[in-house]
């Protein structure tokens, strides 16, 4: 038994579908009724949602087997799923090592094969990370293809449900089964009805544009930059075309990224006050009081920090000098890619810049900590899709690939990562 | 270190506005790492002004009673209710 899982459980399918005699797991800030769902954290402990996500219904829809809720960082804020208000889970391909984060627990259950598929989250990285620590595939949506209703919001601007499998076009299946527009989500799009993500997923690469982001390519360990480099050549080989492309923006969107999502955490975790729901801080002195203790107790450091640092960059005398300036970056961000793809049919970058850190050997300096993020948060300020796909190992270790595509661009990423495969 | 200094005291006021208590080793601990966090936010005033018009729309439905959660259902997670209200502590 791994520590992948938080819960386990096992929810029959309502219907016979596509996905019959299928294990899914589940991050576990997605709603499932009458399961507990606890973001990883103290504050959720004993939360029992009363009612599934969108994702959730189409699962069981589509005939799933849903065996556990997956181990994650606090909220999903994290890199490694060692800030999990439950302990840290493993990787399931090196033991001492993290398995990524913030959805660790679903790349961990997927890789260990204690899971056929999984869902996670990505805000700014966090399916592609562990999908690439963990050497399985992960995708993330176009922002609006994925409901979010029923998703515990941390950074809802940024945020989109994601499947992690052990091949491309099993999680673009499962993309498949869980996009499309949703009544109960105002910000899902119509494009993502009826798609079929799969059948793109048929290794053809020959006459595809490749823009690789050398800028990513440059800040990345020398050991991933030379696993990712070989496997690009080998493309070119079998008939793309590549192009080196460099993109200003990148060099802040680390810093816009954490701006923009710490101030979207201060906001949404606001409705954890101990009386609706989450631990309660005991009724001696007024509400403020009562809420404050509530949530010392129930959030960890991490939590903490950052709903801190947003509640700051918010704050009067800031806000325009941090928040709008974000802002400023985030459309900036998105003008250069959309120009980069006038130029290629999708952007090429190593996952991660680094290998699986050991458990207990990430920067404990939150900083250092958050320039681990820099290649994969670009994409979630410019509602990009993208998937990490295996592109080989440094060190015994697995090195994920990165392929970006336009909005809704999906068949073209999963194209180009299954001829990786 | 840019305008924006940092100090137990600073930590504590956003603490307060935030709604979280810290203990004082935690509020120490946090001014050091925001001093450096929020120096490394500083280079985005480097950041050309940029025009952009997002498209945006109003998503709207008809305002019509539907189907919701039953009184017991929301009531469910609340740590101490009473007469099938949510009970919470007095507002100042």
């Amino acid at each position: 038994m791994s520590d992948a899982f938080i819960t386990r459980t096992e929810i029959d399918g309502d219907a016979d579908g596509p996905l019959d005699g299928q294990r899914i797991a589940v991050k576990d800030n997605i709603s499932t009724d009458g399961t507990r769902t606890t973001c990883g954290s103290a504050m959720l402990a004993e939360y029992v949602p009363p009612y599934d996500a969108t994702v959730i219904e189409r699962l069981k829809r589509a005939g799933a087997t849903i065996v556990g809720k997956t181990n994650m960082d606090e909220f999903g804020m994290g890199t490694t799923t060692e800030s999990s208000h439950f302990g840290p889970t493993t990787n399931p391909v090196d033991e001492e090592r993290v398995p990524g984060g913030s959805s660790g627990g679903s790349a961990a259950a997927v890789a260990a094969g204690e899971a056929d598929l999984a869902l996670g989250t990505d805000t700014g990285g966090s399916v592609r990370c562990p999908a690439a620590f963990c050497g399985v595939v992960g995708i993330k949506p176009t922002y609006g293809l994925v409901s979010r209703y029923g998703l515990v919001a941390y950074a809802n601007s940024l945020e989109q449900v994601g499947p992690l499998a052990p091949t491309v076009e099993g999680a673009a299946s499962l993309l498949d089964i869980i996009a499309g527009p949703d009544e109960r989500d105002a910000t899902t799009r119509s494009e993502g009805a009826d798609t079929d993500y799969a059948s793109a997923a048929d290794g053809d690469i020959d006459g595809t544009t490749i823009g690789v982001l050398t800028d990513l390519v440059d800040g990345a360990d020398e050991r991933v930059a030379a696993v990712f480099e070989e496997r690009i050549a080998e493309l070119e080989e079998r008939g793309a075309e590549i192009r080196e492309i460099e993109l200003d923006s990148l060099t802040h969107a680390v810093r816009a990224y954490y701006v923009i999502a710490m101030s979207e955490a201060s906001s949404n975790l606001a409705r954890f006050d101990g009386v609706r729901y989450g631990i309660s801080g005991g009724f001696d002195g007024d509400w403020n009081d009562a809420f404050a203790r509530a949530r010392e107790a129930g959030f960890g450091s991490e939590v903490k920090r950052r709903v801190l640092l947003g509640t700051y960059a918010l704050s009067a005398g800031y806000h325009d000098k941090y928040y709008e300036k974000a802002q400023d970056t985030r459309a900036w961000i998105k003008q250069e890619f959309d120009a980069a793809f006038e130029q290629a049919d999708v952007l090429a970058s190593p996952t991660m810049p680094v290998l699986p850190p050991k458990l207990g050997e990430s920067p404990e300096d939150p900083l250092q900590h958050y320039l681990m993020d820099a290649n994969t948060v670009p994409v979630n300020l410019a509602d990009l899709p993208a998937i990490s796909v295996p592109a080989g190992t440094a060190d015994g270790l697995p090195v994920g690939a990165q392929f970006v595509g336009p909005a809704f661009g999906e068949r073209a990423v999963i194209r180009a990562a299954s001829a990786l495969e | 270190m840019s305008d924006a200094s940092v100090d137990p005291a600073t930590v504590a006021h956003v603490a307060d506005l935030a709604r979280v208590d810290l203990d004082e080793d935690e509020a120490e601990a946090f001014a050091a790492q925001f001093a450096d966090v929020l120096d490394y936010f500083e280079t985005l005033d480097e950041v050309p002004e940029i025009e952009s018009e997002p498209e945006l729309v109003n998503v709207l439905r008809t305002d019509e009673a539907r189907e919701s959660l039953s009184q017991d259902e929301a009531l469910r997670n609340a740590p101490e209710t009473e007469d099938g209200y949510f009970e919470g502590p007095p507002v100042g």
